[in-house]
């Protein structure tokens, strides 16, 4: 875990927050839990940030930018975690130290200075082309107390949905496939689609996956790796 | 869909709590009052006021939100502050039975219970049913409803652990409830594994051959959609919410 942005300054900023009993804009304790509700996905390194009201992660009907297409092809979130820092964010990146597997979660806290109002997050969802589950800008409340947040699963609209093992690598074909889910994933698929009409970020369609761990249309297992929404729960405490 | 809910952590006194200490202030006041008047007139037949134990009750109502998913006849349980079920844990075996087979019987008996209660029958797709429960436990503050989608090898949907302690009178309160998965058996749909309608087939088997962790479900494949053991067809698949649930306090 790593918090940046973090300094002695700001802790003693914080402590004479809450010693006034801090009013709307000052700065906020964010205890935060993500949990991977799914019991077939895994979730690439998590990026957190609370930023501005103007800065955004991802809108849905937009085009991705293109480090959000190296997270959701990639799992790759240093250039999501570069325009954030560039935007004056409070940054957690990789809460679980790697794959945040299923039905697992994580925890953090986030320190968020006044005029970062609002939280996103984004990770990579595998199996999948181009998936990533994410929140767009939540208006962090005011008021101390446990909200909880349910998240849903997107579709970067930046890579077909072959469903096929392929590459990582941002404009590649296929899907990233690391070690520990290896022997998950099928082999021979001869591809879904090669097609991705939609090119904004949209909700993702779900994977269609096959039967066949060998053969079939897909490497995606149908019976496991689909998914239904939500895909993940978020529980702030604004302490 | 994004939903938002706010558990409000600031009142630390829950109503009833108020209410025992407003019972108790009262109590005190007309002890001290009568004591003062046994004192002055020589009467030693002061009786202390008995305050009968107050009774809370509630309506549970549930309605059945899916295409072709009838619900295992619907268990509700009154309890203190514990979760039946929780993403990333193991299931109980009262849980297992119940997400495997729509078998209540357990979950129904468990020890942590204070009140307990259950629908005559299963829940058909469409349909609604309203279920009474009374404590005067005080400590039954917290809800748990619980029911099997039968069409499905351990698909099960209800919330567990929610504080009701904060709900006045006459107060309702709704969810829409999302399905979970106990991971205590393969989702395969395969012939002789589904009990409900579709299959009539096994429902509880002790072994567990999933990832046996509860997580939320990845909805039913079914043959038409290209699992070709299944014994289900694209009329018994699923999506979220399943069910709804509304909980009025009634006294």
């Amino acid at each position: 875990m790593k918090v940046i942005k973090q300094s002695p300054i700001k802790a003693t900023l914080t402590l004479l927050a809450l010693a006034l009993a801090s009013t709307t804009t000052m700065a906020q304790e964010l205890a935060i839990t993500v949990t991977n509700l799914t019991q077939g996905l895994h979730f690439t390194p998590v990026v957190t940030a609370a930023h501005s009201n103007e800065s955004r992660l991802f809108m849905l009907s937009d085009m991705a930018s293109t480090e959000l297409q190296a997270m959701a092809e990639g799992g790759d979130i240093s250039g999501l975690v570069s325009l954030l820092s560039n935007a004056d964010a409070n940054i957690n990146e990789n809460p679980a130290g790697g794959l945040l597997a299923p039905a697992m979660s994580a925890s953090f806290t986030l320190t968020n200075d006044s005029g970062n109002t609002h939280l996103s997050l984004a990770a990579m969802i595998l199996p999948s082309n181009d998936g990533f589950v994410g929140l767009d800008s939540w208006e962090i409340p005011d008021e101390a107390g446990t909200y909880t947040v349910f998240l849903n699963a997107y579709d970067a609209g930046t890579e077909a949905n072959d469903e096929i093992r392929g590459s990582g690598v941002p404009g590649e074909v296929g899907m990233p496939v690391p070690p520990p889910l290896d022997a998950s994933i099928g082999m021979n698929g001869t591809g879904v689609t090669d097609m991705e009409a939609n090119n904004k970020v949209h909700i993702h369609r779900g994977s269609l996956g096959d039967d066949d761990m060998s053969a079939g249309k897909s490497d995606i297992n149908n019976s496991v790796q689909r998914w239904l929404n939500p895909v993940a729960k978020l529980t702030i405490t604004v302490l | 869909m994004l939903t938002f809910n706010a558990h409000k952590n600031i009142h630390k006194n829950t109503a009833k709590n108020s209410i025992y200490q407003i019972v108790i202030t009262s109590l005190l006041t007309l002890g001290l009052a009568a004591c003062g008047d046994s004192y002055n007139n020589g009467d030693d037949n002061y009786t202390p006021l008995v305050q009968p134990p107050m009774e809370y009750s509630y309506s549970i109502t549930l309605t059945n939100l899916t295409y072709g998913q009838p619900l295992s006849p619907i268990a509700v349980a009154l309890h203190g502050d514990s979760k039946m079920w929780q993403v990333g844990q193991s299931a109980s075996v009262a849980l297992e039975k119940l997400a495997e087979g729509g078998d209540n019987s357990d979950f129904l008996a468990l020890e942590s219970n204070l009140a307990s209660t259950m629908s005559d029958g299963p829940l058909p797709p469409g349909a609604s049913v309203t279920l009474h429960i009374s404590t005067t436990e005080p400590m039954a503050n917290y809800l748990t409803v619980v029911t099997m989608l039968v069409n499905t090898n351990d698909a099960f949907s209800g919330l567990t652990g929610v504080d009701i302690s904060t709900l006045v009178l006459n107060q309702e309160k709704s969810w829409q409830l999302n399905v979970y998965d106990a991971g205590t058996e393969l989702n395969n749909e395969a012939v002789g594994t589904i009990p409900g309608p579709a299959d009539g087939g096994v429902g509880f088997d002790a072994a567990r051959n999933d990832i046996d962790l509860v997580g939320y479900h990845s909805g039913v494949v079914s043959k038409d959609d290209g699992l070709s053991s299944s014994v289900l067809t694209q009329a018994h698949r699923f999506d979220n919410p399943a069910v709804k649930l509304t909980i009025t306090r009634t006294k």
